[in-house]
């Protein structure tokens, strides 16, 4: 459980990035924390293992401040998956590359090899295993990375902006990879301001701005709300914003899914024939 | 980083900053060059204090403290390096005799002094300013654009270098452990992926720029033009007239250790 109270951080050159934050995350919790650049979403997640320590409040996990602990120590517990797999790829292979964390920690090679293993198959490149990182493709590059965060088995799972720069398909495959991190009872929170994805995965929404939380509910609660949207600066999805274009025909109106849509709009036609 | 972040040019205005950088960079090197030839205690610690008028001066005092704080690491293994290979490879007497450490904290100052000044030029001068007076001073276009750019970089890599330090630490990687060889080795996950996106920024950079025609100009003029203004001669002659003072001092006049001089 991360427990967030009354959180305040400046940079060193004084920009106060967050301004009193108070939040909780259950354990097995699928949230989404959405809002402009610059509400200060990947400086409140870098709070959550510890890279950056509070200048005021408090960020407790499972029972222990950040600031009585090390980075190191608090990952062992929460995966982060940064934005852009170029900033932690380094080694000869994908092997190596998956197996930087697990030595770090210091798991034994033989358990070293098995979670290699596991990992490259969960996220279908075991077929890479000898090839070097930097020949892979961009989504085959965020998947290597998420695999060498996933090998160690965090109970939670942190990702910013996962879907940024990938192709549709890219983004699919992730968009169902994360959602079945969640089913398996992983903790997961996405930073994140891709409306479509947020409108089909369904987690809770956390709404940011100017360094604190605007909003906070369920997907669609916060999706439909107009005024909400606006001040976030993200936009409802597509279909959300055709339905409330409609004129008054006596339809539920606050829907973010695309097959509900569908069958509300059928059932429309089916009423209308 | 915070070494880097002293050298990052803050746009503000002061006597300083508005000084020409052709007659600052002269000072700086007068500066360095006198404190090449010094390599006894007392005048390197005078050297010391020669930058800091300027650092008051252009309100630069923040920055600067960081700056003199992130060489202080390297300030010490200079000192060690120093103090140790002094130590085993000449005449110098049994440790820790007083000359033998003199010697070592004189080189450290001296190291000082150089990223000293060199920090209040870089801290004071516009990276447009400094493209200027390079191409002012007859250096071939490409290179002075190669020298602007490399400056305009230095904070872009800076930040990149704290984003993949951060992205290494939340995979369990601990800088600050093991012994020296260790820790060394520790920045190899740090170093590879920064050399790495350098070369692709530089390649991408190079792409976009003959996309625009860069160097299809034979001849070049400037909207801006600098111009030695009284400040800067005033600058320069108090840089010629250290210049001599040192070298005169360094032929002519041996200067006293500071353990000579307490000695008496
Ligand atoms: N390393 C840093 N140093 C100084 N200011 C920063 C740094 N990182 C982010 N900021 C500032 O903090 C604010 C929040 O940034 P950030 O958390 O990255 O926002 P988001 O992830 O929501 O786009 C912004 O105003 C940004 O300019
Ligand atoms: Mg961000």
């Amino acid at each position: 459980m991360i427990e967030v109270r009354d959180l305040h951080f400046t940079y060193p050159t004084g920009v106060e990035a967050l301004r009193g934050i108070n939040l909780t995350v259950r354990d097995g919790e699928f949230l989404a924390i959405m809002g402009q650049n610059g509400a200060g979403k990947t400086t409140l997640v870098k709070h959550f293992n510890g890279l950056l320590k509070p200048t005021a409040g408090e960020v407790v996990i499972d029972g222990v401040s950040t600031r009585d602990a090390s980075v190191a120590q608090i990952a062992r517990n929460v995966g982060f998956v940064f934005q852009n797999p170029d900033h932690q790829l380094f080694c000869e292979t994908v092997e190596e590359e998956v197996a930087f964390a697990l030595r770090n920690f210091g798991f034994k090679e033989t358990a070293i090899k098995n979670r290699v293993d596991w990992a490259l198959n969960l996220l279908d490149i075991k077929r890479y295993r000898e090839t070097s990182p930097f020949m892979l493709s961009g989504g085959e590059r965020k998947r290597v990375a998420l695999a060498s965060v996933l090998a160690w088995d965090p109970k939670v799972v942190i990702l910013d902006e996962p879907t940024i720069g990938q192709d549709h398909r890219q983004k699919e495959k992730l968009r169902q990879f994360i959602v079945q991190l969640n089913a398996q009872k992983k903790t997961v929170i996405v930073v994140t301001h891709d409306v479509e994805f947020v409108a089909e995965s369904n987690p809770q929404v956390m709404l940011m701005s100017g360094g604190e939380i605007v909003a906070e509910g369920d997907a669609r609660e916060i999706l439909t709300d107009q005024k909400l949207v606006a001040q976030a600066s993200i936009v409802s999805p597509e279909i959300t914003q055709i339905l409330s274009g409609l004129p008054d025909l006596g339809i539920q109106k606050n829907v973010i899914d695309v097959h509900e849509a569908t069958s509300i709009l059928l059932d429309l036609l089916e009423v209308a024939s | 980083m915070s070494m880097f972040e002293g050298f990052r040019f803050r746009r503000v205005s002061s006597v300083v900053h508005l000084l020409d950088p052709r007659a600052k960079f002269f000072f700086v090197c007068v500066l360095f060059i006198t404190a090449i030839l010094n390599s006894k205690l007392p005048p390197l610690i005078l050297l010391f204090f020669v930058p800091l008028p300027f650092v008051l001066m252009a309100g630069v005092q923040r920055e600067w403290i960081r700056s003199m704080r992130g060489a202080l690491f390297f300030a010490f293994i200079i000192f060690l390096f120093n103090f140790l290979f002094t130590y085993l490879y000449t005449e110098y007497p049994q440790v820790p005799s007083a000359p033998l450490l003199e010697r070592s904290i004189a080189m450290t100052l001296r190291f000082l002094v150089l990223v000293e000044s060199f920090s209040v030029f870089f801290l004071t001068t516009s990276p447009d300013h400094l493209g200027l007076a390079l191409e002012q001073s007859h250096i071939p276009y490409e290179f002075c654009f190669a020298f602007t750019t490399a400056v305009r970089f230095v904070p872009v890599l800076a930040e990149e270098a704290q984003t993949i330090m951060d992205a290494q630490k939340a995979r369990g990687l601990e800088l600050e452990r093991g012994n020296f060889l260790k820790r060394v080795r520790n920045y190899i996950p740090i170093l590879i992926p920064l050399i790495v996106g350098a070369i692709r920024r530089s390649l991408e950079l190079a792409e976009a720029m003959e996309s625009r025609a860069w160097g299809a100009s034979e001849k070049r003029t400037n909207l801006y033009v600098l111009k030695l203004k009284r400040n800067d001669y005033l600058l320069v002659l108090i840089s010629v007239l250290m210049l001599i003072l040192a070298v005169y001092v360094w032929l002519y006049i041996p200067i006293p250790s500071l353990t000579i001089l307490l000695s008496f």
